[in-house]
């Protein structure tokens, strides 16, 4: 360890040398002056296939910056946000990673919003040493390989997928009380198959019955044979995990088929597109599982709303939004606890050990997999727009 | 009523795999050539209508109508630009162009639009109604009576009509053809602009049908096409048709029975079964090799 901080200095050395990252100087390596930053990488999609998640985190992380820099700042020193662009792609991501871990000598790294680029960056983040945390990276093998070790630096913000399952579960045994129900799962999916998973697993351990199954594969557009189908089955409630693009026909073709049941699904739903493709009407009795809902009426999410509007000119914060915003926060606090704001191994282990965080998207305790216990939100469509039904604790 | 509803929706997704596959083999028909871009034709089709429906505030039938004559165009450009000079060149050369130029029209509408989808709007009011106990909607009614209209319409052309004669007699023979005072290249593009403004229609009712649209949603009801098309006897229109509708029954009845994610392969396996044992297809007789 020592010898690598040396080394860590040597080379910051020749970098100075070199004319390069004047403002991060020798010191701040050893262990800070009163007068220098926090450096915090993100590594967001900004633009590509996903960029309205990662434009979404970015504007979340400046407004808690802002609001901590105002009130002065972790242990009297500003953050300072280095933003790069991975353009919505792996190879970019761990790029970006790369350069923020050696250019720009960052402690921890917000990012990125999918699992797949959040993974391409663990080892860069474990081998730099550096704090990697995913604000909406829901799968489980962000945090585990697939060995089943834990990547020692690498947290997340949001639950992970299997969660939401069990959420949907108890809410349709629950509060919808139902007793049958069916499953219409995306095949070509992780995210869906582990949602599926647990949720039969949970409903059926609440006495409840599967009596359909099916499943679908990305980009098909007809679901009406295998609709009809389910249809057959009398089910009264349909769990379908997927993504807004085929949800939104299967909710559609579902409607037109005359199955009135209540449907329901995830994160994976949360588009406008979704609104666009199924239809206001079709919608109506749908529900979905998310991180946090704008429209709960718990006092910290108003008053984080209210902030967020006056900044971004009343606009209403998303899951996404609130995703960034707590990563922040969520730093601010471990750093706090290790009292030390540059030393990610003692950063990482004050995160490992949070407890009882109140965060907006729910009170967070940290698990020994690095995941997040924390509450969900169910979300009801009614006339296309999402309404706050009801919370979910773990 | 389970089985009523499930050869309703057979039908209605075999009526528009067959209106593609009516200009696949008419092209094949007429040139001997797999036209690889038809997808995309069917693709533009789909976009003409949606931005005419949803930027100019046409109705369904005048989009519908735009989106055929501009693919009833585009057809003629792609055939002139791309596989006229190559006429006398291997098949294979004519093939590989035929995928580049499917690349390049995804490609390009990729590049002025981007990728994500579209939601087509609701131009037809959407009732359903019961019918033996199964549940229709008054848009797939439209859209099926539509296409028979318009496959109707072809057989006509090909019959009745000047136009249809040249095409019977190119197809027959280019050379002899030629010499009877054909002019073959004005038939060639004929052929190609009645097939494209086929796949512009379909394009237009696979929108309203199914609500999402993209840039590479021409390559699987493409390729389906195709297994219709061969399947039916690739170069004979009515075959189209009845290859279009029964792959539509197959895949229906194949997730009827559960099997939801073996709808591709059921009909791949088609093509691969027609092509081992009967290659003429279901109409095909079995006729000389002519090249």
């Amino acid at each position: 360890m020592l010898f690598k901080k040396k080394l860590t200095s040597v080379l910051l050395a020749s970098t100075l040398a070199a004319g390069f990252l004047a403002g991060c100087g020798g010191e701040s390596a050893g262990g800070g002056s009163k007068d220098d930053v926090i450096k915090i990488g993100a590594n967001l999609e900004l633009s590509g296939p996903v960029a309205s998640y990662g434009q979404g985190i970015a504007e979340g992380i400046d407004l808690a910056v802002e609001e901590i820099n105002e009130a002065g700042g972790i242990d009297g020193k500003d953050i300072k946000i280095v933003k790069v662009d991975n353009k919505s792609d792996g190879p970019e991501a761990t790029n970006a990673a790369i350069k923020l871990t050696e250019n720009d000598q960052v402690t921890a790294i917000i990012g990125s919003a999918t699992s797949g680029n959040t993974v391409a960056q663990a080892q860069v983040a474990n081998g730099a040493e550096t704090i990697l945390l995913s604000p909406s990276g829901t799968s489980p093998n962000v945090t585990i390989n697939e060995d089943g070790s834990l990547n020692e630096f690498v947290f997340r913000t949001s639950f992970i997928d299997p969660f939401q399952g069990t959420v949907a579960a108890n809410f349709a045994a629950g509060d919808l009380g139902v007793k049958n129900v069916a499953i219409f799962a995306d095949n070509a999916s992780d995210y869906a198959k582990g949602l599926a998973a647990s949720f039969k697993e949970t409903f059926e351990g609440a006495g409840g019955k599967v009596v359909a199954e099916e499943s679908y594969v990305a980009k098909d557009t007809d679901f009406r044979s295998t609709l009809t189908r389910i249809k057959s089955a009398n089910p009264e409630f349909i769990f379908i995990p997927g993504y807004y693009e085929e949800v939104g026909l299967i909710v559609k073709q579902a409607r037109e088929m005359g199955i009135d049941v209540p449907l329901m699904g995830a994160d994976g739903w949360d588009s406008p597109k979704l609104v666009e493709l199924a239809g206001a009407d079709a919608l109506n009795n749908t529900f979905i599982t998310n991180h946090y809902s704008s429209g709960d009426p718990d006092e910290k999410i108003q008053s984080f709303v209210k902030k967020f509007g006056e900044k971004y000119d009343g606009k209403s914060p998303d899951a996404f939004n609130a995703l960034g915003y707590d990563s922040v926060y969520l730093l601010k606090d471990a750093m706090e606890r290790a009292g030390d704001t540059s030393d990610a191994s003692k950063i990482k282990d004050a995160l490992a050990e949070t407890k009882d965080l109140s965060l907006v998207t729910g009170i967070v305790t940290v698990d020994e997999d690095h995941n997040p216990i924390k509450s969900a939100t169910v979300l009801e469509y009614k006339d296309g727009e999402q309404v706050f039904k009801s919370k979910v604790n773990p | 009523m389970e089985w009523v509803q499930q050869i309703v929706n057979g039908i209605s997704l075999g009526s528009i795999y067959a209106l593609i596959a009516l200009g696949y083999t008419m092209v094949y028909g007429i040139i001997k050539l797999i036209n690889f871009a038809h997808g995309e034709v069917f693709m533009i089709g789909a976009f003409v209508g949606f931005y005419s429906i949803a930027g100019w505030g046409f109705g369904f039938f005048p989009a519908l109508l735009l989106a055929m004559t501009v693919c009833a165009i585009m057809g003629m450009v792609i055939e002139r630009v791309a596989y006229r000079r190559l006429r006398n060149a291997t098949r294979i050369a004519a093939l590989i162009t035929a995928i580049g130029i499917s690349l390049f029209i995804q490609y390009l509408v990729i590049y002025f639009r981007g990728a994500q989808p579209e939601a087509y709007p609701n131009v037809l009011s959407n009732k359903t109604f019961d019918f033996f106990g199964a549940q229709i909607s008054s848009q797939s009614v439209m859209i099926l009576s539509t296409s028979i209209v318009l496959m109707l319409l072809l057989q006509f052309i090909v019959h009745k009509t000047k136009v249809g004669k040249a095409m019977r007699a190119v197809s027959h023979d280019m050379d002899a053809a030629r010499l009877m005072g054909i002019n073959v290249n004005t038939t060639i593009s004929a052929t190609f602009a009645i097939g494209s403004s086929l796949a512009g229609a379909a394009g237009v009712f696979f929108g309203v049908y199914y609500t999402k649209i993209e840039p590479l949603m021409g390559v699987i009801p493409g390729l389906k096409a195709f297994v219709a098309a061969v399947l039916g006897g690739i170069g004979i229109i009515p075959g189209a048709m009845v290859g279009g509708l029964v792959l539509g029954l197959v895949e229906t009845v194949v997730s009827a029975f559960g099997y939801s994610l073996w709808r591709d392969a059921a009909a791949f396996i088609i093509l691969i079964l027609i092509l081992l044992f009967k290659p003429s297809g279901i109409f095909g007789k079995n006729a000389r090799e002519k090249v």
